[in-house]
């Protein structure tokens, strides 16, 4: 029985990934895209729907989802660590 | 690539062959109601106004109307007027008569009474059905295709699987030279500049913000901050972070093309490529608008599950979960929940949606077809007097 998918990544430019299941600290997730596969260990409990890094994403750097930045990291994020409103915020206009 | 659909007189082609019977009142939406009823290939828009409209609501009605007169799926239109009415019927049929297709009209008032009418409608209606009969569907290039696409009834699975593979299907459009249209403005509010990012011009980009902040102000005078209610925390507690990301899971189902034009409401588009029409959210009006607008074929992106469907247009049914998928299979035409199970990749889903919009516009029946849903519905901005 193969694993069933942890996550899912829509574009490649993105920096997060999607969790399609309830994944807790500590589990080792591996995210496929395009045949090319990350793994790493998550360091923050990621509920079903919501997101966490790829990479390290700088203070100030754009969150990228969709291809897109959806918001701005309000402090440093580690990749594997859950990434929501509590280190995000929206950027009206997005710079226009 | 070539679809199966049908030549129109005006060069046009459609992907279905209807007699349209068209109230141009509400009081003879009952008339040809009946008009149409038991007739194969003769249907009716249910339309409400046509009386009492106030200011550009007035153009709205009577431009929407035209629109689906003079659509390519569209073989032939009997008007039904009731005599008094504000949109004069004639009106109705000079529009539609740049089409070259046979337009009729008949009046409750002049012919005497509803049982006359409806004797006299059939007859007509019958007519033109054995000569749409006649015509048979020839190949015809994807590129005169024009590919409405919409989302209702979302949920975590719309944003992330057929959203997304809605949107690679509408790429294979755009290259085959097709035409898609993205709509429904209020959901656009906060990816508003990404989607100004993508327009051809400058000029297209301003119309983009224009049309944002237009809903946006007219939102706020009734009372409703569209911006600050969303992310709704229900959203949030999903995992949707900020607005611009719940925006772009919206936009994404049209493809990542850069965006040609904006038109208004039931506006035909004259560029092809990805065009923005300017509509509400609301499902029924946005639909109405786009097919008046030219679409012959629509996709339809639903988490939770939506019967919807078009008098005229074939809409396609798409959903990324499995339960609504098993729970509503009257109404769902793609099941997409193989994505999200890691089975099947988004271009492999892309791919069957692209290969399902040729089937339909073909003549293969839609679900929303076989269960007969024919809804209409005309926005307008102001209330009836």
């Amino acid at each position: 029985v193969a694993r069933e998918t942890q996550a899912i990544i829509i574009n490649q430019k993105d920096n997060v990934a999607t969790a399609l299941m309830e994944l807790n600290a500590g589990t080792e997730v591996s995210v496929e895209f395009q045949g090319r596969v990350q793994k790493m260990t998550l360091l923050s409990d990621v509920p079903m729907g919501h997101k966490f890094a790829l990479q390290d994403i700088q203070e100030g750097e754009a969150v990228i989802k969709y291809g897109e930045s959806i918001g701005q990291s309000t402090v440093k994020i580690t990749r594997g660590e859950h990434v929501h409103v509590h280190n995000v915020v929206s950027q009206p206009g997005g710079g226009w | 690539m070539n679809f199966q659909g049908y030549r129109r007189p005006d060069g046009k082609a459609g992907t279905r062959n209807y007699v349209l019977i068209i109230p141009s009142v509400g009081c003879s939406q009952g008339v040809a109601r009946e008009i149409a009823r038991g007739l194969k290939g003769v249907v009716y828009l249910p339309n409400i106004l046509g009386c009492g409209q106030v200011g550009e609501d007035r153009m709205l009605v009577k431009k929407t109307l035209v629109g689906f007169g003079t659509h390519p799926n569209v073989f032939s239109v009997l008007i039904v007027g009731n005599g008094c009415e504000q949109l004069v019927p004639q009106e109705i049929k000079e529009g539609i008569a740049p089409s070259r297709k046979r337009v009729e009209v008949i009046v409750t008032q002049d012919v005497g009474g509803t049982r006359k009418t409806v004797a006299l409608g059939k007859r007509i209606a019958k007519e033109m059905r054995e000569d749409a009969a006649k015509l048979n569907r020839e190949p015809i290039p994807l590129s005169e295709l024009i590919l409405g696409t919409e989302c209702g009834g979302s949920d975590y699975t719309s944003g992330l699987a057929s959203n997304p593979a809605v949107g690679a299907a509408c790429d294979m459009l755009v290259t085959e030279g097709g035409t898609v249209i993205l709509s429904e403005t209020p959901e656009l509010i906060g990816a508003e500049h990404i989607l100004a990012k993508r327009a051809r011009t400058s000029e297209i980009a301003t119309q983009v913000l224009g049309a944002v902040a237009w809903w946006e102000q007219k939102a706020m005078a009734a009372g409703e901050n569209i911006r600050k209610a969303n992310p709704a925390p229900g959203n949030i507690a999903g995992g949707i972070t900020t607005l611009e990301e719940k925006s772009l899971g919206c936009i994404y189902k049209a493809g990542t093309s850069s965006l040609e034009e904006v038109i208004p409401y039931a506006s035909h588009p004259t560029k092809k490529g990805l065009v923005y029409m300017d509509t509400p959210a609301h499902d029924i009006e946005q639909l109405t608008g786009m097919v008046a607008g030219g679409a012959q074929i629509v996709l339809f992106t639903t988490g939770r599950g939506t019967p919807l469907g078009s008098p005229i247009a074939p809409v396609i049914k798409i959903t990324g979960n499995r339960d609504t998928y098993s729970k509503m299979k009257d109404n769902m035409d793609l099941n997409l929940s193989k994505i999200l199970e890691g089975k099947e990749k988004m271009n492999s889903a892309g791919k069957r949606i692209f290969e399902e919009v040729i089937s339909v516009a073909s003549g293969k029946a839609t679900k929303a077809e076989k269960t007969g849903q024919r809804d209409f519905c005309i926005y307008k901005m102001s209330m009836n007097i």
